[in-house]
C-alpha cells in the first residue's frame, strides 16, 4: 500500500467518527521475497505481501486498540477497517478512563522514501550460489519494500518507506565449525559479496586447524562488533526503558542507584537520526535525534514511550521501550592492532543465545559461536570449541574493559518475527582483560 | 470457517495448472485484557487473515502469501509461487518430486466449555481487578498485573490431491506477575496459569486458579527478597513441571528436529548434537526416560488432527527407555533424511511456510509423587518456574535459571533460596535422571514463544511432564 492509499483510507475512517472521538491509524506494510538457503542451494523460496492496519480509538479519557490485515483493494480495506472500528467503538463503551492515555495533540507531517538499487532477485541468488561454489552456505535472503505510516483525525500524516535487501548467512566446515557474514543495504554490488565470501574462505582455512578445547576459567578476550551486539541486545531487554527503571526491574538497577558503573569510556545512545527506522511514535510524537542512555559509564537517561511518559511524568522520546537504533561510542584501538593488543586469548566473533543469569547484577550467560579463535602472541592459532560464558556487564564493560576499537560496524537486524525489522546498531569491538567461561 | 471454505472453493474452481498445489487459509482473532497496578491497560483486539499458496511445478517448489483473499489476490500469489518454483527448479536443494502430497480429510475443533463471548468485558476486567487487589499485599510489591489473552486460529488446508483439513484452535491464557524490590534486589514471581498454557475457553480461569494463586505469587516474590542465594556446588536436583517444560523443550525437542539435523537451521537456531546414525541405538537418557510426540492429548497446546502440510497426526515414541528412536520431522524431512518421523510440519501463520516444529513433546510419567522424589534426596535443591534459558547451537551445553528454589536435606524440603540456576550437557544430563513422578503428578503445559526459522516464526509448543529427579548437577545462585 502506498502513502496516498493509506491517507485516503484514514480520511474515510475519520469521516465516520462520532462526536468527540479521536482516531490514530498506524500502517505496517511489506512486500518481501524470502529465499532460504542450505548447502548453497535453495531450501525454501517465496513471496509475502502483508499490510497491517492498527487503530486506536479515543474518546475523552478512554481508549481501545486493535488491528487487522488489509488486502490492498480500497473497497475491501474500507470494509475491513470499518468493521474493526465498529468493534472498537463497541468496546470503548465498556472500558474505564485510562489515566495514562497519551497522544500528540499537535498535527505534524513527515515523508521519507529511501532510494534503493536492487537487482532482480533470482539473478542475485544465482550470483551468490555461483560465487559460493564449493562452500556449505546456509542462510536467508530477504528483500523488498517496507513502509510505515501514521495518520490521525487530529492531523498527523507521516510516511516512512524503504526498499532494501538483507543477506544473512554462514559457511560451515563441519559440525559447529563455521564463519558468519552479512551483507545488507540499499545498493547491491556483487563485488562486495565476492569479497565477503573470500574473507570467509580464509576464515574456514583457519577453522580447518585442530580445535582448541578450553577449560572453564577467566580468559583475556576480544569481542567483535557482532558479539558486542548480542550483549547490547541483552541491555535492550529492560536496560533502558523508563518503566523498568521506575519499577526497579532494570538490569542496570545498581547503576541507576549509583552502586556500580561501566568504564567511563562507555557512552551509549539511541540514535533516532540514523534514518533507517521511522522518526514518529504511533501516538504522533516526533522523536528527538538522539537520546543519551549511558554517559561516562554512568546512567544518563531512559527511553520514554508515550504511556510510560504519562505515568511517570517524563517527555516522550521513543516509540517503544526498547532501542531500535543503538549506538556505542568508539574507542581508540585501531582494528588492525587488535590481535597484537590481545596477545594471547580469545577472539570471539559472535555470541549466541544470551540471557540474564542474574539481572540484579547485570550478569549474562551465553555461548560463543561462529568465528571464535584462540590467539597466541598476536596470531590466530586455532578455532575454539564452543564455550559458555557467564559474566557481569559491570565487569565486561567496566573494570575489565581495556579498550574499544576506533572503527565501528553498522549491524542491520535480520530479524523477521513481526515483519522485516528496521532495527540497527552501530558498534565497536571490545577488548577485555577477562571473560568468565563456565562450561 | 465457512468464509474460508467459500474462498477455498473459489480457488478450487480456478485451480492452477501444475504438478501439485496447496492452499492454506488462516484466520486469527486475538484479544488481550490486562490490569496493571489496578489500572486497566489499553486492550488490543486484532484480526488477521491471509493465505499461502504452495506450488510444485516443472521440478521446483515456491510459495506466495497474501492478505488479499480475492480471486485476483490469490492469482497473484499463485504467480509469485510459480515464479519461485521456476528458480527452485534450477537452484533447489532437493528434487521437487519428494515434496509430500496430502489427501487427508479431517476436522478438529477445540472443545470449549465456556466461550470467550459468554463473559462481558466488564466482568473479565472485574476478575483482573480482583487479582490485582490480591497481589498488592505489601509496599515492597513494586509492580503487579493480571491478564487474560484469548486466541482463536481457524485454518483450512486444501490440496490438489483432494485433501481438506479444517482446524479451529481456541485458547484462553490467564496469568499473574508480582515484582518485589528492596534496595538493589528485585525478584519476580509469575503464576495464575502464566506458564501453564493449554487449549480451552474461559474455564481455564478456574482451572489455573487465577484468583486463588495471587497471594502465593506475591508472597513468594517477597519471600525471595530475604532468601539466601542458591548454593554453588554439585548436588541432586528436583525440577517441577514448570521448569521441566523448558528442559524438555531445549534439550530434547529442539535437538530432535530433523530440519536442524539436516542443517536448515544452522545459520539461525542452530544444528543438533544428534546425528542420523544415532536413531535406534543412542542412549539419550536413563531407563526412566520415555518421550512421545503426541498430538492426541486432549487440550494440549498443539493437539489436532494433522500438521500444516496435511500429514495425519499420531502418537509416536521419540525416546523409549532412554534409547533414541525417532526424530521430529515431517514427510519432506523424512524423505530428505531417509528416516521415519512425525506429523510436525507447522507454520506460525499464513505468511510463513511450514517447517519442522515440535508439537506436543511429552515426558511420560513414571511412579510416585513429588514427595516420593524429594524423599530420595539427601542433599539437593528443588527448582520452580523457568526464568532464564540458554543453550548452545547444537543444543548440548545448557544453563537455565529458575524463579524459586528450595533446599532439600535428608529427604525433606527446607529453606527457600533465590536466583537458583543449574547447568549441564544434554548428552549426559538425561542419563542422570533417577526419578520420574507418576501420572497423578503429570501436568500439561507448554510454551508460547518458540522461535525458529528463516524468515522467523514464533509458535506454540505443548509439553506434558511430571516432576523429575536428576543426580549430581552443577547448581549456583546469583551475584557477580
Amino acid at each position: 500500500m502506498n502513502a496516498d492509499a493509506f491517507f485516503a483510507l484514514s480520511d474515510h475512517l475519520n469521516a465516520e467518527l462520532h462526536g468527540s472521538e479521536i482516531l490514530f491509524c498506524n500502517l505496517s506494510s511489506e512486500s518481501s521475497d524470502f529465499v532460504r538457503l542450505n548447502r548453497n542451494r535453495i531450501r525454501q523460496a517465496g513471496h509475502v505481501r502483508s499490510t497491517t492496519l492498527d487503530l486506536t480509538l479515543i474518546e475523552d479519557s478512554r481508549q481501545v486498540g486493535g488491528g487487522c490485515d488489509l488486502s490492498g483493494d480500497p473497497k475491501e480495506d474500507q470494509a475491513r477497517a470499518r468493521g474493526l472500528l465498529a468493534r472498537l467503538r463497541e468496546r470503548l463503551a465498556h472500558v474505564p478512563d485510562d489515566p495514562y492515555l497519551s497522544y500528540s495533540v499537535e498535527p505534524s507531517e513527515s515523508d521519507h522514501c529511501g532510494d534503493a538499487r536492487l537487482p532482480p532477485i533470482a539473478e542475485a541468488i544465482g550470483e551468490l550460489i555461483e560465487a559460493a561454489d564449493g562452500m556449505d552456505l546456509v542462510g536467508i535472503w530477504a528483500s523488498g519494500d517496507i513502509a510505515e505510516g501514521l495518520a490521525s483525525s487530529i492531523g498527523h500524516r507521516h510516511w516512512h518507506a524503504s526498499t532494501s535487501f538483507n543477506l544473512d548467512w554462514s559457511c560451515y566446515l563441519e559440525a559447529d565449525k563455521a564463519v558468519k557474514s552479512a551483507y545488507s543495504g540499499f545498493g547491491w554490488d556483487p563485488a562486495i559479496l565476492r569479497g565477503k565470501l573470500e574473507a570467509m574462505r580464509e576464515g574456514l582455512h583457519v577453522m580447518s586447524r585442530p580445535t582448541r578445547i578450553l577449560e572453564p576459567g577467566r580468559y583475556r578476550a576480544y569481542l567483535a562488533p557482532s558479539a558486542v551486539g548480542e550483549l547490547m541486545g541483552m541491555l535492550a531487554w529492560g536496560g533502558f526503558d523508563l518503566k523498568s527503571h521506575r519499577t526497579h526491574q532494570t538490569p542496570l538497577l545498581k547503576m541507576a542507584r549509583g552502586e556500580r558503573s561501566f568504564d567511563p569510556r562507555i557512552r551509549i545512545h539511541e540514535e533516532h537520526d540514523r534514518g533507517l527506522a521511522a522518526r514518529f511514535t504511533p501516538e504522533g510524537f516526533p522523536m528527538p535525534p538522539r537520546v543519551t542512555l549511558v554517559e561516562g559509564g554512568r546512567f544518563a537517561g531512559c527511553l520514554v514511550d508515550a504511556r510510560s511518559g504519562k505515568e511517570y511524568g517524563e517527555p516522550v522520546n521513543a516509540a517503544s521501550d526498547g532501542p531500535g537504533s543503538l549506538g556505542l561510542d568508539a574507542g581508540t584501538l585501531d582494528a588492525s592492532e587488535v590481535p597484537g593488543q590481545l596477545d594471547t586469548g580469545l577472539w570471539i566473533g559472535n555470541l549466541w543465545y544470551c540471557n540474564w543469569s542474574d539481572p540484579n547484577d547485570c550478569r549474562v550467560t551465553g555461548m560463543t559461536r561462529f568465528g571464535t579463535y584462540w590467539v597466541e602472541n598476536g596470531e590466530i592459532v586455532a578455532p575454539v570449541k564452543v564455550m559458555r560464558f557467564d559474566d557481569s556487564l559491570y565487569h565486561l564493560l567496566g573494570d575489565r574493559l581495556e579498550n574499544l576499537t576506533r572503527e565501528r560496524e553498522l549491524l542491520l537486524s535480520a530479524e523477521t518475527y513481526d515483519g522485516r525489522s528496521t532495527d540497527s546498531m552501530l558498534l565497536p569491538g571490545v577488548l577485555v582483560s577477562g571473560i568468565e567461561l563456565t562450561l | 470457517m465457512q468464509h474460508l471454505c467459500d474462498i477455498a472453493d473459489l480457488f478450487l474452481s480456478r485451480a492452477p495448472a501444475c504438478d501439485y498445489w496447496t492452499l492454506r487459509l488462516v484466520e486469527e482473532e486475538h484479544d488481550h485484557l490486562e490490569v496493571r497496578q489496578g489500572v486497566v491497560e489499553p486492550s488490543r483486539l486484532t484480526y488477521s487473515s491471509g493465505a499461502m499458496v504452495t506450488l510444485v511445478k516443472d521440478g521446483g517448489i515456491g510459495y506466495g502469501a497474501t492478505s488479499d483473499l480475492s480471486v485476483s489476490g490469490l492469482r497473484i500469489a499463485t504467480e509469485r509461487a510459480a515464479g519461485w518454483a521456476q528458480v527452485h527448479a534450477r537452484l533447489g536443494l532437493f528434487e521437487a518430486g519428494i515434496y509430500p502430497r496430502s489427501s487427508t480429510r479431517a476436522d478438529y475443533r477445540t472443545p470449549v466449555e465456556e466461550p470467550w463471548s459468554t463473559l462481558p468485558i466488564a466482568e473479565k476486567l472485574d476478575i483482573l481487578q480482583a487479582a490485582n487487589d490480591a497481589l498488592a499485599i505489601d509496599d515492597r510489591i513494586v509492580d503487579w498485573s493480571a491478564w487474560l489473552t484469548r486466541r482463536r486460529v481457524s485454518q483450512l488446508l486444501i490440496t490438489s490431491d483432494g485433501g481438506r483439513v479444517s482446524q479451529i484452535l481456541d485458547y484462553v491464557h490467564p496469568g499473574l506477575v508480582a515484582v518485589a524490590n528492596e534496595g538493589s534486589q528485585t525478584q519476580r514471581r509469575r503464576g495464575g496459569g502464566s506458564d501453564g498454557s493449554q487449549q480451552g475457553g474461559l474455564e481455564r480461569i478456574v482451572a489455573v486458579r487465577l484468583l486463588e494463586d495471587a497471594p502465593r505469587v506475591a508472597g513468594e516474590a517477597l519471600a525471595l527478597l530475604d532468601a539466601p542465594e542458591c548454593p554453588q556446588d554439585t548436588r541432586d536436583l528436583v525440577l517441577l513441571p514448570s521448569q521441566m517444560v523448558l528442559q524438555i523443550h531445549e534439550s530434547i525437542g529442539h535437538p530432535l528436529e530433523l530440519d536442524r539435523i539436516l542443517g536448515d537451521e544452522r545459520n539461525y537456531a542452530g544444528t543438533s548434537f544428534v546425528t542420523p546414525g544415532m536413531f535406534g541405538r543412542y542412549r539419550y537418557g536413563s531407563e526412566l526416560l520415555n518421550v512421545t510426540f503426541d498430538p492426541t492429548v486432549p487440550m494440549e497446546l498443539v493437539s489436532g488432527v494433522a500438521d500444516d502440510e496435511g500429514a495425519p497426526a499420531g502418537r509416536e515414541y521419540l525416546i523409549r527407555r532412554g534409547i533414541l528412536e525417532r526424530p521430529l520431522g515431517g514427510p519432506l524431512s523424512q524423505a530428505r533424511a531417509g528416516l521415519p518421523g512425525t506429523a510436525n510440519t507447522r507454520a506460525s501463520s499464513w505468511d510463513r511456510p511450514p517447517i519442522d516444529r515440535m508439537g506436543n513433546i511429552n515426558l511420560e510419567p513414571g511412579e510416585g509423587s513429588l514427595a516420593d522424589l524429594i524423599a530420595q534426596v539427601e542433599r539437593g535443591v528443588l527448582m520452580d518456574t523457568n526464568r532464564s534459558w540458554s543453550i548452545d547451537d547444537s543444543r548440548n551445553k545448557f544453563q537455565f535459571g529458575c524463579e524459586l528454589g528450595r533446599l532439600i536435606e535428608d529427604g525433606e524440603l527446607t529453606g527457600l533460596v533465590r536466583n537458583p540456576g543449574y547447568r549441564g550437557i544434554s548428552a549426559s544430563f538425561w542419563r542422570s535422571l533417577d526419578g520420574v513422578g507418576g501420572p497423578e503428578s503429570l501436568e500439561i503445559r507448554g510454551v508460547r514463544n518458540c522461535g525458529k526459522g528463516e524468515p522467523n516464526q514464533s509458535v506454540y509448543v505443548g509439553h506434558a511432564t511430571p516432576p523429575c529427579l536428576f543426580r549430581d548437577v552443577a547448581v549456583f545462585g546469583g551475584g557477580e
